[in-house]
């Protein structure tokens, strides 16, 4: 892995002589590994600095891609895997990015090395290969990234409160509820009744797949919770399967209000907090 | 040792717990608001515990036995301002409060205190009533 001065001085040297022909057939390379989904000219620059960064690395005589001088090096090659990552190029088109090098290097060697080509190459090969598994651990730290970002937007995204009426909000639930959402979605409902000072509270599960035992457990300690803070619960949007899930399931709700739909459930409440609604005659009718 | 004070409103007693309880000053507010519930005649307790982080089992336990008490000496209790993280926390450990009242904060629980007194006793909200109505009424 590790390049000595003399090594890697004529690594620099070798680089920076032919540089049109090294980018050159590097770019041709790894653009027919990506079959035209990047342009040549994203392409071409990407590399162009990559291989400004490894001729600048190994003219300092540095000798490992750990050491402190390959920062810069570092940098260049995890900017270009998160942004494959992002790009959504798979691991192994990532990786050839960097490995295509020692093809363009072994035909450098072989038209113009000296004795000692042979220990150039295995010595070069060495320190691309570190290169590559560095641009592998970034793509991957990356992509982990992203999927801890996207559940964290889904969890947040996926359960909103809101205010039906003065006085009565309403969670539509959507999506499988495990243990995690259903200690969101019960903690933001919690908080939205302290805030808006709303008695009641509507439980939607029009948009949950299906209802197990442990999805009800969440929902009666929600209830509970909710009733413990002073405020009631109604549960609706119960379609015919799962009330049939329910029951075979011998699930009690106890007393515990459950309506067939949002426009019940609403209903329901109004009457209990004394509001009532009547049908305007139409004007002309 | 603490006191828990105990405010007369009207037909209500306040009592806002500030103080972190212990088992004396739990006792010690049993015997208070049974004294008091006895000596002012009223018939409703509000127990307001926005100002607790951590409602155990015994805080629970203390709390029922107040509505108990008052319970028997005629007053409606309900327990007013618990915060989320509390209630999370009861339910998690399996304490529901049995038989006590609960209301989001303590203007809904004086409503509450109000409208279980009117069940009980129509008569003394005729008069508020009738007055109420005196001023909508506007037929032509």
């Amino acid at each position: 892995m590790a390049l000595t001065a003399e090594e890697s001085g004529r690594l620099a040297a070798l680089l920076s002589e032919h540089v049109d022909q090294v980018t050159q057939r590097w770019v041709e390379t790894v653009a027919a590994s990506l079959r035209g989904r990047l342009s040549q000219v994203e392409l071409r620059t990407q590399l162009q600095e990559l291989h400004r960064a490894i001729v600048a690395t190994a003219e300092n005589g540095v000798v490992d891609l750990d050491a402190e001088h390959a920062a810069e090096l570092r940098a260049v090659l995890a900017e270009l895997s998160r942004g494959r990552a992002r790009q959504g190029f798979s691991a192994t088109e990532t990786a050839i990015s960097v490995f295509a090098l020692k093809d363009v290097l072994l035909e450098l060697l072989e038209s113009h090395g000296g004795e000692s080509t042979l220990r150039d190459y295995v010595a070069f090969s060495g320190l691309i290969d570190a290169m590559g598994l560095f641009t592998f651990e970034s793509y991957v730290r990356t992509r982990e990234g992203l999927i801890a970002d996207q559940a964290e937007q889904l969890l947040e995204l996926s359960t909103p409160v809101v205010k039906l009426w003065e006085g009565v909000v309403a969670v539509p639930l959507v999506g499988t509820l495990d243990s995690a959402r259903a200690q969101v979605v019960m903690e933001r409902l919690l908080q939205t009744l302290v805030d808006t000072g709303s008695p009641y509270a509507i439980i939607d599960i029009t948009g949950v797949p299906a209802v197990d035992t442990q999805v009800a457990q969440h929902i009666l300690k929600t209830v509970v919770a909710a009733r413990l803070m002073g405020a009631d619960c109604i549960i609706s949007g119960i379609r015919p399967q799962i009330a049939q899930t329910i029951v075979a399931l011998g699930i009690e709700f106890g007393d515990i209000a459950t309506k067939a739909s949002l426009a019940d459930a609403l209903r329901h409440v109004l009457r209990l907090t004394g509001v009532e609604t009547t049908r305007r005659s139409r004007r002309g009718a | 040792m603490e006191r828990v004070p105990i405010l007369k409103i009207g037909d209500i007693l306040l009592v806002s717990i500030q103080v972190d309880m212990s088992d004396q000053t739990a006792l010690q507010l049993q015997e208070d608001l049974a004294e008091r519930i006895v000596a002012t005649g009223c018939h409703g307790v509000i127990i307001d515990i926005t100002a607790l982080d951590i409602v155990d089992s015994f805080v629970g336990r203390m709390l029922s036995t107040i509505a108990s008490i008052s319970k028997v000496l005629d007053a409606e209790t309900v327990v007013v301002g618990m915060r989320p993280a509390v209630a999370i926390t009861l339910v998690e450990l399996g304490l529901s409060l049995n038989g006590i009242r609960t209301a989001l904060n303590v203007e809904r629980g004086m409503e509450l205190v109000a409208a279980a007194r009117a069940d009980e006793s129509p008569y003394d909200h005729e008069l508020a009533d009738e007055s109420d109505e005196a001023e909508t009424t506007g037929s032509p």
